[in-house]
């Protein structure tokens, strides 16, 4: 018997995949100016949630680290970007919490309804689609923001609506509506665990489009600029609400009014403009909010 | 449980793409991985080196990495790794590159353990019998596929059992590099149905588990009727 003894070199595979596997970190734009409220605990009443969190001086809120223009967290810097995580400093304001004293979490699509419902994250804005099914399970305020569906495809294509990839294959997220939508659309949906592997899978050319929200793909778009471009009408309504417990409803009708305060003031537009702006998508309105229970 | 029961197509679809995983994989990675053991006991001792090297690097790399390899890195190295020239649609069934570079990822990593797996078997056949075989005027092939092979995968079932059970659940990986199979519909069904998440969870586990059983029961038959009296 003989035993050979090989030394594996597997870092090198390893190091080849982890450079393929990074994209291009996008450019650091600053975002609004949030005032932080002062004495903000002895705004809410005793007993209610915002009370407790704005005494503890911290929030844990849960953000799409990969998602340019709505959540995004390069690996240089402490505090994600985007539209979510600048509307998520209005409500950590109001609690009189600054944003360096948020505690950000990363929330994948999978995983929002769990962490909201074991306290793992007190509050998701993290493109967070309100659906029947969800607000059986978790609490969702707003919508803060409406998009739709659109397509992502290469600068190049010819690709104008989804008519055009009827019956190709199409990359979104697993445990995202957009999958079931790009069925229902006649595309046949590839799911991968992000949005920049599906990005990745556009750049090479494997697939033709990727396809979720205007407002995801408009980031892409921006990041990737003069190499992807976002197509096609809208073809389903998402709307984009704030995720919190259901052990306290109380939450609800103050997201609702803080959110409605800040676009009365201006900073809603401001934050909007500091992240999806650059992507040349217009402010919109604030849509007329879900009445709280 | 309603929405699985409701979505039931779908849910047979899924385990289908995982059942066809599977099947495809399997049956590679048995051709590769006898052509690795034979390399690997041969008595040409560069392909007995080189396949040694190819087991100890694949089999200490993790199944996601080496996937993410196939499908983001290596096509950007060599196009046809990219595998966009397969294209084969059998009824609701796409096979696409996405579900080839999961073929090519789980096949090149299984192999690895079937090739040990039979090499354990070759390990258990006595010295005697290689050494009688030659006597007679065998080749080593014909050593290895008369005497040494026959009694080694007789041997090997039980290892070999596990390694495919093994083969079946990480089909699994592949449900996050683009094949809807049954733990990305899975997935799928637990964000649009969270409120039913526990009885999809337990509908997806059973249909993992009664997979698992019939590899096992195979095994055990195989093992029965291979068993010398």
């Amino acid at each position: 018997m003989r035993f050979i003894r090989t030394k594996a070199v597997v870092a090198g595979l390893g190091l080849a995949l982890s450079l393929a596997a990074c994209g291009d970190a996008g450019d650091d734009t600053e975002g609004a100016e949030v005032e932080v409220q002062e004495d903000a605990a002895s705004e809410f009443e005793d007993g209610t949630r915002m009370k407790e969190l704005a005494d503890s001086g911290t929030v844990k809120i849960g953000v799409k680290y990969d998602q340019p223009g709505l959540g995004f967290k390069d690996a240089a810097s402490d505090i994600p970007s985007g539209f979510d995580v600048e509307m998520a400093k209005v409500l950590a304001a109001d609690l009189g919490i600054a944003e360096d004293e948020v505690e950000w979490i990363e929330t994948i699509s999978d995983n929002r309804e769990p962490f909201l419902e074991d306290g793992t994250v007190d509050l998701v804005l993290a493109s967070y689609s309100i659906t029947d099914e969800r607000r059986q399970v978790v609490g969702q305020a707003g919508p803060y923001l409406v998009t739709g569906q659109q397509l992502l495809v290469k600068e190049d294509s010819d690709v104008e609506s989804t008519d055009d990839l009827s019956g190709q294959e199409v990359c979104s997220v697993t445990g995202s509506t957009s999958l079931e939508n790009v069925k229902a659309e006649g595309m046949k949906p590839v799911g991968f665990d992000t949005y920049s592997e599906c990005v990745e899978k556009v750049l090479d050319g494997t697939v033709q489009a990727m396809s979720t929200d205007g407002t995801i793909l408009a980031g892409y778009a921006a990041q990737n600029e003069g190499e992807l471009k976002v197509v096609g009408e809208e073809f389903s309504e998402e709307n984009i609400g704030v995720g919190y417990s259901q052990d306290y409803p109380e939450m609800c009708q103050w997201i609702v009014d803080t959110i409605t305060e800040a676009y009365d003031d201006g900073t809603y537009e401001e934050a909007f403009n500091a992240t999806l702006g650059p992507s040349g998508v217009e402010v919109p309105e604030l849509p007329e909010m879900d009445a709280c229970e | 449980m309603n929405v699985v029961l409701d979505n039931f197509d779908l849910v047979a679809k899924a385990f289908g793409y995982t059942i066809a995983l599977f099947l495809v994989s399997a049956v590679l990675s048995l051709v590769l991985g006898t052509i690795l053991v034979a390399f690997r006991v041969g008595p040409i001792s560069v392909l007995s080196k080189a396949a040694a090297v190819y087991v100890t690097v694949v089999r200490n790399t993790p199944l996601v990495i080496i996937f993410l390899f196939f499908q983001l890195g290596a096509g950007k190295v060599f196009d046809a790794l990219r595998f966009s020239w397969v294209d084969i649609h059998i009824g609701q069934f796409d096979f696409t590159s996405f579900f080839t570079a999961g073929v090519v990822s789980l096949t090149l990593y299984t192999s690895c353990f079937v090739c040990e797996a039979l090499r354990s078997g070759v390990n258990a056949v006595p010295l005697g019998q290689a050494e009688a075989a030659r006597a007679i005027g065998l080749p080593f092939a014909g050593v290895m596929r008369q005497v040494v092979l026959p009694q080694a995968v007789r041997a090997s079932v039980p290892p070999l059992a596990s390694t495919f059970i093994a083969l079946l659940k990480n089909t699994s990986v592949a449900g996050v590099f683009g094949v809807i199979e049954a733990a990305a519909q899975m997935k799928s069904f637990t964000n649009d149905y969270a409120s039913e998440r526990w009885g999809i969870f337990l509908a997806f586990a059973i249909g993992y588990i009664i997979l698992v059983e019939i590899v096992s029961l195979v095994a055990t038959v195989l093992e029965r009727r291979w068993r010398i009296a």
